[in-house]
Formats: C-alpha cells, sequence, structure tokens
C-alpha cells in the first residue's frame, strides 16, 4: 500500500507534535584508500515538522549531501534510524523506499536535473506518474505547478530554451507537484546568480509554506541559511545549531 | 481508477523522448538485428522450398510404395529377385520396376547454349504398378487414375514438367538417350500423378530392358506391404547382397542428408549476423544507458524502482527487437523471393539439380526467427539494464558515478575462460553428424575476444600512456584509451566481432578456393577429357572406346566408368570409379604393403573414409556386380567433387566383377603437336550417334576455370554475408563513437576552457578513433585466425567431410585492417565535429 504523507493528509492538530522526519543517532563512515575508515559524522539527531525551514551548513566534505541521501533512501546510514511519517525507512524494502519518495518526498537539486528530451510538462508530472497518477491528470496538474511557479503556458516548451533560473523554477514545480510533506533541496541556488537565486529561494519557500510542506536545505548560502527556520552546522560530531 | 503499474507512463514518455532524440542510433540497432533475422529466415525458406521440391520429385519418381527394394548400383539386379519376393507372405503386391538415368537434346556445360535435359527414365508393367504405385501409370484418354491401362510398346508418358521443357506434347515424338542408346516414342500422355516439377517419362518395363541393355535386369521392385509387425524385416531377410530396402522415412532423410551440412552452415552464418546484430544492440544500450546514468538516477530519485528502470530498459530492448524482427521477416521473405528467382532453390549450392523451388511463407519459422531476434535485443539490453539499475542515484546525479577509475584493472579472467571454453569445444566431435560444438567454440571464441578487450586495450596501450608524448592531441587520446578501456572495449564489441567473423570467413574461402584450385591441378593432368552426362545406366561400348582409341594425334587414352552404388539406404549413394591405369588423384594417406589375395586395390575418398570409418590398409567389402567383394584400402585421396564419398577400383577388376565393358568417361594425352581441337572434332565424330548429345569435353584450364566458378557462385552468399557483418560492424563503430563523443562533451568544453583548440581536440579524437580501429581490427585479427582454424580443422571436414590446407590472404587482411583503422578514425572526427559545434562550451555549465 502507498503511504500517504502529503500535508492535506495530516491533520492540523498531530502536525504540530509529529514530526514528518525524525532521525536519530545517524552516523556514517567512508573506506580509506589506504584501509580503514574515516567517520564523515555521526549521532546525528533531527527532527523536521511540516512547515518548517531547516538549512543545514558545513564545510566541503563533512556529509551534507551523504545525510541528504542518508535521509531520502538513497543511502545507508551505519548507525541510527531515519524516520519519515513515522516509517522507518531502513526497514523498508527497495520498491517501498521508491514508493515512499514517489508520493512524500520532493527533491530540488543544485544542477536542475531538467531531463532534456521531455517536454516542461511532462519533466513535472514525472513524479505524479512515479505515484500512480493517471497520464492525463498528471499532465494537468504539471501545468497548474507550472503557473505557479512563473511559467504559464510553457508546459510544450523544451528545457533546451530556458535559462538556469527557469529551469530550477521547473525543477522546483517537479519537486512540489505531489504535494509531498518533505522537500529534501541541496544547494537550490548554487548554480544561480545572487538575484536569480533570491527569487527562487522566495519561490521554493514560500510554494513549500503554503502547502505546509517541511524543507530540509543543504547550503553553503548565508542567504539561503538566512531564509531558514532553523539553522544547523553538521561536523564529525553530529549536528549543533550554527 | 484504473489499476497499472507504477510509472508505466513514466517509462512510455521516456522511451519517445530516447527515440526522438536518437532516432539514428536506436534505427541502426534496429536494422542490425533486422539483418540477421532476415537472413536466418531467407536461408530458412528457400532451403525449405527447394528441399520440399526435392522431395516432391523423389516421391514422384518413387510412386509412393509402401517400400522399395532397390539396387544398390546402377547395374540393377537380377529380375528373378522379383518372383522370390512376391512369394513373401507379407507382400501383398510388388512391381518391377527399371529405372535408368535419360537424356532428351544435347546436354551442354553450364553457360553454354546448347538445349538439352535430364530425366529419370521408368519403365514399369502397367497392370503390376496399378496395385503398388498407381501414380506412374499413365492412362489412355483423360490420365486419371482409376482407368484401366493400355499401352503400347512405343509409348511414353512424360511428366509435365519434362514436356514444358521438351517441348513435346501428346502425340509428338520424343526422341531420348538412355545407357549409352538412343530411341524414339510418341507421347501417349501426361503422367497426371507425377506433380508439376519432377522430370519423369514411363514406358512399358519391357520396352526398357530391351531399348536400353536392361535385360533381365531391374532396378527396383515397389512394394505393397500387408499390415503387420515384422513385414519389412522378412522382405530385408530375403534380399540379396546387391539389394537393399529402400523405405520412404530414408528416402526422406537422404532428400535431408544431401544439403544438410550445406543448409546448417548458412544458416548458422546467418545466425552469426544476427549475434552481430546482438552486439550492436548491447553497445548501442550500454552506451546508452551510460550516456542516461543521471536521467536514470534522477527517475531513482523520483521513485522509480530498481525493478521499474530495468523494466524500461527491457521494454527499450523490446521495442527493439520487436521492430528488427518484424522487419527482418519482411525482408527475409522478399530476399528469399529474390534469390529463388535469381538463383533457384540451392542458393547455388548445386544440390538440387533439376528441382524447382516453389517458396510459401512459413509462419512458424517467422516467428523463431523473430523470437530468435527479440531474444537477441533483449540479450543485449539485460547487462546494461541490470548495470544501470545497481548504479548509486546520488553519486550519479553529482556526475561522480559515471567517472572512470583509471586505477582500476580491467578483468582478463572472464575473457580468458571464454576462450579457454571455445578451445575445449572445438575438440569435440561432431553432433548428430553436424559441427555444432565447433560453432559453439566459435561463438565462446567470439565472445572471449569481445570480454577481452579492455584488458587488451589497457595491456597494448600501456607502454605509450607510461612515456607520454609531447604532442597533446596523442598525450591526450593514449591517455583516455589507457584510462577508460571499458569505453574502449565497448566501442571495440562491433568490431571485434565483425572483424574476427570476416576474417575468419575470408581464411576459409581462400584456404578453400586455394585447395581447390591445387586439387583441380592434380586431377586433370591430362590434355582433353570426355564425360558422358546422365549415363550412369552405361555409356561408351567396347567397340566404340577402340574406336577413339584410334583417333589420330592420341598418345594415350584411359578409359572410365563411373556409377553410382549404394552402401548406405539413408545416405546419398557412393561414387564408384572403375579406372584403368594408374589413378592420378592427390593422395593423402596411403598403405605401406600389398593388397591381400584375394582382395582388388582400391582408393577410398576422404569423405568416404569420413563417413563409412574405412581406413587405409583395411579389407572391406562391397557388393559390386552382385556379390560382396573384397577391397583392400590402399590410399586415402582428396577429393572436393563427391561429398558423400567415392571409391577408385581398377577397371579390370571392375569388368571381371561385372561384365559391364562400358565406360562413361575418358582422358586423352595427346601427341607432341598435336591440336587439341583437331583431336576433340575427331574423338565427336567417333562417338556412337546415341551418346553423341550427352558427350561434354573439357580441357583442363577450362575446366578448372568452370569449377572454380562455380565455387565462387557457391560461395556468393558468403561472401554476401560477410560484406553484411563487416557493414553491422562498421555501423557500430560509428554508432559507439557518436554516442562517446556526445556523453564527452563536458570534457571537449573543459578541454577548450583551458586553451585547446577545435582542431586539436578534432585530431585527438581521430586519433582515438584509428588507436581504436588498429586495436580492434588486430584482435579481430587475431580472433579470426583462430576462429579460421576451426573453421579449416573442425568445422568444415565434420560438415563435408573434407580437409584442407591453411592459406591466408594476407592483401585483404591488411586492405581489412587499413580500411577499419581509417574508417574509425574518420568516424570519430565526424561524430566530433557534429558535437563540437558550440554544445561543449555549453556543456562545461549544465550537466546534461
Amino acid at each position: 500500500m502507498r503511504p500517504d504523507l502529503t500535508t492535506a493528509a495530516v491533520p492540523t492538530a498531530l502536525a504540530v507534535a509529529a514530526p514528518i522526519l525524525a532521525a536519530t543517532g545517524l552516523a556514517r563512515t567512508v573506506p580509506l584508500a589506504g584501509g580503514g575508515r574515516r567517520t564523515l559524522f555521526g549521532g546525528v539527531d533531527l527532527a523536521v515538522r511540516p512547515g518548517e525551514v531547516v538549512a543545514i551548513v558545513g564545510e566541503s566534505g563533512v556529509g551534507k549531501s551523504t545525510l541528504l541521501n542518508v535521509i531520502a533512501g538513497l543511502d545507508s546510514a551505519d548507525a541510527g534510524e531515519v524516520r519519515i511519517g513515522g516509517r522507518d525507512i531502513a526497514a523498508m524494502g527497495e520498491p517501498a523506499r521508491a514508493a515512499l519518495r514517489a508520493a512524500a518526498l520532493g527533491f530540488v537539486f543544485q544542477a536542475f536535473h531538467v531531463l532534456p528530451h521531455l517536454s516542461l510538462a511532462r519533466n513535472v508530472a514525472l513524479p505524479c506518474l512515479l505515484a500512480g497518477v493517471p497520464a492525463a491528470a498528471a499532465l494537468e496538474r504539471a501545468e497548474a505547478m507550472l503557473a505557479q511557479v512563473g511559467l504559464a503556458g510553457r508546459g510544450a516548451d523544451w528545457p533546451a530554451v530556458l535559462s538556469g533560473g527557469e529551469l530550477q523554477r521547473v525543477a522546483i514545480a517537479r519537486a512540489l507537484v505531489n504535494r509531498p510533506g518533505l522537500v529534501l533541496a541541496d544547494e537550490p541556488t548554487g548554480n544561480l546568480d545572487p538575484e536569480t537565486a533570491a527569487r527562487i529561494l522566495d519561490l521554493l519557500l514560500g510554494e513549500a509554506r503554503d502547502r505546509r510542506a517541511a524543507v530540509l536545505i543543504v547550503t553553503h548560502s548565508d542567504m539561503v541559511a538566512g531564509a531558514a527556520d532553523h539553522v544547523l552546522r553538521l561536523s564529525a560530531a553530529g549536528l549543533v545549531p550554527a | 481508477m484504473q489499476h497499472r503499474p507504477r510509472g508505466l507512463d513514466a517509462t512510455r514518455w521516456l522511451l519517445a523522448g530516447e527515440w526522438r532524440a536518437h532516432p539514428v542510433r536506436l534505427g541502426l540497432a534496429v536494422l542490425a538485428i533486422a539483418v540477421g533475422v532476415a537472413l536466418g529466415f531467407a536461408v530458412h525458406l528457400v532451403n525449405s522450398a527447394a528441399l520440399a521440391s526435392f522431395g516432391r520429385a523423389v516421391a514422384s519418381v518413387q510412386g509412393r510404395a509402401d517400400v522399395a527394394v532397390r539396387a544398390r548400383s546402377a547395374a540393377g539386379l537380377d529380375e528373378a529377385l522379383y518372383a522370390k519376393l512376391a512369394r513373401l507372405p507379407p507382400v501383398q503386391a510388388v512391381s518391377p520396376v527399371v529405372e535408368v538415368p535419360a537424356s532428351w537434346g544435347r546436354l551442354a556445360r553450364p553457360g553454354s547454349e546448347s538445349r538439352g535435359g535430364r530425366f529419370t527414365l521408368i519403365g514399369i508393367d502397367p497392370l503390376r504398378a496399378m496395385a503398388v504405385t498407381p501414380g506412374l501409370v499413365g492412362m489412355a484418354v483423360t490420365g486419371q487414375v482409376g482407368t484401366r491401362p493400355s499401352w503400347r510398346g512405343d509409348q511414353i508418358w512424360m511428366s509435365p514438367a519434362l514436356m514444358r521443357s521438351a517441348g513435346v506434347g501428346t502425340g509428338g515424338v520424343f526422341t531420348l538417350t538412355a545407357a549409352g542408346r538412343q530411341a524414339q516414342f510418341r507421347v501417349a500422355g501426361q503422367l497426371a500423378g507425377a506433380g508439376t516439377e519432377v522430370q519423369l517419362a514411363v514406358i512399358d518395363i519391357a520396352e526398357a530392358q530391351w531399348r536400353f541393355g536392361q535385360l533381365g535386369r531391374l532396378q527396383r521392385l515397389d512394394l505393397k506391404l500387408r499390415d503387420g509387425a515384422g513385414a519389412r524385416a522378412a522382405v530385408a531377410a530375403a534380399l540379396p547382397a546387391d539389394a537393399m530396402l529402400a523405405t520412404p522415412e530414408a528416402e526422406a532423410t537422404r532428400a535431408d542428408a544431401l544439403s544438410r551440412a550445406y543448409r546448417v552452415n548458412l544458416g548458422m552464418l546467418a545466425l552469426v549476423a544476427l549475434l552481430t546484430g546482438g552486439f550492436l544492440v548491447w553497445s548501442a544500450q550500454a552506451l546508452g544507458a551510460a550516456r542516461r546514468r543521471p536521467q536514470f538516477a534522477l527517475l531513482a530519485v523520483l521513485g522509480l524502482p530498481r525493478a521499474g528502470l530495468v523494466r524500461q530498459l527491457l521494454i527499450e530492448g523490446l521495442a527493439l527487437g520487436v521492430a528488427g524482427a518484424a522487419l527482418g521477416v519482411a525482408l527475409g521473405y522478399g530476399l528469399a523471393a529474390l534469390v529463388v528467382a535469381r538463383s533457384g532453390g540451392d542458393l547455388g549450392g548445386g544440390y538440387f539439380h533439376g528441382a524447382q523451388a516453389r517458396l510459401g511463407f512459413d509462419a512458424g519459422a517467422a516467428l523463431l526467427f523473430g523470437a530468435l531476434g527479440l531474444a537477441t535485443a533483449l540479450a543485449g539490453s539485460i547487462g546494461p539494464a541490470l548495470s544501470a539499475a545497481q548504479a548509486a542515484p546520488a553519486q550519479a546525479l553529482k556526475g561522480l558515478g559515471d567517472v572512470p577509475d583509471p586505477a582500476r584493472v580491467p578483468r582478463a579472467w572472464p575473457g580468458a575462460a571464454l576462450l579457454l571454453a571455445g578451445a575445449v569445444a572445438a575438440l569435440g566431435p561432431p553432433l548428430w553428424g553436424l559441427p555444432l560444438l565447433g560453432y559453439a567454440a566459435m561463438a565462446l571464441l567470439l565472445a572471449g575476444g569481445v570480454a577481452l578487450m579492455p584488458a587488451l586495450a589497457r595491456l597494448l596501450l600501456a607502454p605509450l600512456a607510461q612515456r607520454g608524448s609531447s604532442w597533446l592531441p596523442l598525450d591526450l587520446a593514449v591517455r583516455r584509451l589507457w584510462g577508460v578501456p571499458q569505453a574502449a572495449g565497448l566501442a571495440l564489441s562491433g568490431i571485434v566481432a565483425s572483424t574476427a567473423l570476416m576474417v575468419a570467413m575470408a581464411v576459409m574461402v581462400a584456404s578453400f578456393r586455394h585447395s581447390v584450385d591445387d586439387w583441380l591441378v592434380a586431377v586433370l593432368p591430362s590434355d582433353l577429357y570426355l564425360h558422358l552426362e546422365g549415363a550412369e545406366a552405361g555409356g561408351i561400348a567396347p567397340a566404340d572406346q577402340a574406336r577413339l582409341a584410334a583417333v589420330p594425334g592420341l598418345a594415350h587414352v584411359r578409359f572410365q566408368r563411373v556409377l553410382p552404388v549404394r552402401v548406405d539406404p539413408a545416405r546419398p549413394a557412393v561414387a564408384l570409379m572403375a579406372q584403368g591405369g594408374a589413378a592420378s588423384v592427390p593422395i593423402i594417406a596411403r598403405a605401406d604393403g600389398p593388397a591381400p589375395a584375394g582382395s582388388s586395390r582400391a582408393l577410398i575418398s576422404e569423405p568416404l573414409a569420413w563417413l563409412y570409418g574405412w581406413r587405409v590398409g583395411e579389407v572391406r567389402t562391397l557388393v559390386i556386380g552382385g556379390a560382396p567383394r573384397r577391397l583392400f584400402v590402399a590410399g586415402i585421396w582428396r577429393d572436393y567433387a563427391r561429398q558423400w564419398g567415392a571409391i577408385i577400383v581398377p577397371l579390370a577388376d571392375y569388368r571381371r566383377f561385372t561384365g559391364d565393358a562400358s565406360a562413361t568417361e575418358a582422358s586423352f594425352d595427346l601427341q607432341p603437336g598435336a591440336d587439341a581441337g583437331t583431336v576433340q572434332s575427331a574423338l565427336q565424330a567417333a562417338l556412337p550417334a546415341a551418346v553423341q548429345g550427352q558427350a561434354q569435353f573439357g580441357r583442363p584450364g577450362e575446366m578448372r576455370q568452370v569449377a572454380l566458378t562455380i565455387f565462387d557462385r557457391s560461395f556468393a552468399v558468403t561472401y554476401a554475408l560477410e560484406a553484411i557483418a563487416i557493414i553491422i560492424g562498421l555501423i557500430g563503430v560509428a554508432t559507439s563513437f557518436s554516442a562517446q563523443v556526445l556523453a564527452r562533451l563536458r570534457e571537449f568544453g573543459m578541454l577548450r576552457h583551458v586553451g585547446v583548440g577545435r582542431r586539436p581536440i578534432l585530431v585527438m579524437l581521430g586519433l582515438e578513433g584509428a588507436g581504436l580501429g588498429l586495436i580492434g581490427a588486430l584482435a579481430g585479427l587475431s580472433l579470426g585466425l583462430v576462429m579460421a582454424l576451426v573453421l579449416v580443422r573442425v568445422v568444415n571436414p565434420q560438415s563435408f567431410h573434407w580437409t584442407m590446407d591453411l592459406a591466408l590472404p594476407w592483401p585483404l587482411l591488411a586492405g581489412l585492417v587499413a580500411a577499419l583503422v581509417l574508417c574509425a578514425g574518420g568516424t570519430a572526427i565526424i561524430a566530433g565535429r557534429r558535437a563540437l559545434g558550440g554544445r561543449a562550451l555549453q556543456a562545461v555549465r549544465a550537466d546534461w
């Protein structure tokens, strides 16, 4: 059965109390070239509630993206537990984790990752299809979502004609089209100039808050961190308030 | 809400996008599958048509008796056997048959314009035949079966095909030659039961025996048996040594055996083309999967499970396979129709003389070959699909997953293991009379060679990579090839596979042709040859032989009697060659001692030794002239003319055994200064009128030329298959390169940003392409030579039962290597020019 973790399905009273994301005691090591292992991070505890925006900062190589991947079920931790909507993702099989990502998580990447051979509408509709929404309804939703990110009537366009900022708008539309409970963003403004970056950040956070979606952002940018409700610094010892 | 698998629409969209973005590359992969399917299907259709036609012809001549007793040789059986068999309790009816090869008009060598033809002349007792083989009985008026026949001695009944080709109708006069004698008959009507293809005529048995020297002799007894077990065994037990039981099943097996190896070989060649297509699909899919790694990673992140990803790539392979199979079946049918119309049913192989093939659409075979195409496409897709599904999506999205690691040494053991397995399979015996293990060996060697490519590329380039070069394009090209041998392996798979196959085929054909040429020189030492076509039942009588020998200008004459002899009812007949004087054949094994007392010295051909297990120095028994004769195998000679075996015995012994003093062939040595043309005219004039139409004179030079022309025509199909294999290989190189160049746009963009010009990048690509082409061609050449050894030493002897000397066509092989290097380099540059049109600079900014 597909987990229903969209914000629409979460009663307001529960949303205040129950985090959409709860990570406890997460630890991750990586192998060293000469043998042995290096600790990326350990003892990471994290709780993100619906509507909250949490930024994670830290030096390059400390494992911010890896932490995001572990939370998304794309990578595994050496220790600890990740619960999304109360479900332990380590206990789920790969198909169930994939289904969870399709239905409950949205992703925004630094490099946009908009598929060049699909029209904008089809790019945005992809998560709907993967969540089992029929194609016609998915395209309808995608067109509406594109309009909300400022690309009304552009659904039939190809990605090749878009600027970097426009591509990231498409990526945001794709991340939010399924009304996910949690959006994971990895350096979402890293490839954009400061003005565009500010507009894109406003768009992402505004749209997410409108939908009471939680946002977990990994960033090096002070501007992005400054827009978050909570800023946490990741180090080998764990997450601490910045 | 309608329930459907998650992501099916996404898969459909992504597939449509991929096909829209790369129609040429995917189209070529479809074409590669289609070509393999088309060739296999066409070869099957043409051969089935020919075999069915041949089978119908055999059945018509047999008259569809329950079982027939056949003479082991054209000399026939004593007709007393008829009465003996008729008295056997299990025999319900017997029909005695005289069956002699005959001809009308003037038989000509291929290419000449004389008009004439061969047919089978059958003599029957119509009243007896009505009970056993009514199809052979011509009817007085309507030709319908069941009417009481009324025959006169000078009447002949002809099959529709014979009437058509001889241009005579009912009431006309037909002159024919058989057993060295000529006779005229009045055409009484058509043999309605003979079908439309067979060349056959029927006369009264007494006429046949009287007019064609068969008094007291029969070639066949057609039997109708009572029901009950053991009937056939009872008949078999009553047979003398010179007779054998020929069941309909054995006749069918014999017809099938006639061309089986040739058909299987052509079929295998078609499968080889399909295999090359499979490599191309694999290469296209693997490169496509590598290029789309970030796309797949994104889909995984967005919620497409691994199984969904595998499904997507398999659906792609399935789509390629379905399109290729459908196109291949259509092309195959068209090709078969074209081949049957142009070259007849035997693809130039010469196995089904006189049989007209009728092409039909074989739905079962279409499905089978289509399924093979589909399986090939799926097999080519499954590896890349599983590999793509195992990739870590997070790494791939960062652009890290596909970064090659030069420190990783490519594994050599899987390739080495496959090569070893191939070598072991090559040593195996034939299975069901076919070199199936030999073909398996070739497939294993091919797979092993391709699998070994990355390790080989690394090994060959290591010295260059270590030394480095001050010329940047060369340095970059070498380091790329050395550092990413897996990519080189992908690009090389098609080129290595097709080169190896082409080299193997070219070496085999060259070796065969060279050996045939040497053999022709050895077996044609005289100045002039005479051959009587269609004269198995007898030809030149002793008085005529004396007249020929007395022709002025002749230094020496040798007569020969050749007749077919059945050793095994399920196998085609063996040629018994009774020769005067020393045999002029290339001996490959010889017995040391003299022939034991009471035995005749015999030379056996290589195929006979293989098929019947006769060994040099043994004494074997063969029925000649109605009694078993002891033959001492004094030697084995190489023979490419008679695939089903031949035995040479001294002419004097043959005449003593049989009392048959006629000859069917002669060789003439001329006196010094004698003009061959004049002597030939004199010999022609000295021949009796009855056999003038059958006589074919030849001189060694022109006979050799004709033989080699026939050889080349027989191999025309294999040349075509070779060319197709190499074209598929080159297409593979082109598609691999264009895909790899597109996948490396960021690398080129970076190089241009750091100051490397467009031209050096193109030069680098050209050098990479040429380097890959060289490695591929050399590897393909080496692999091809090993596979040629398997073809020459295993597949050919096991298929056709003859051996040959290895001959290497070096100019052709060197030209092939040069062409591949140029083609690979040129393709890389062309792909690079297209890719570098401004997109490389942008590619540094965008990941896609």
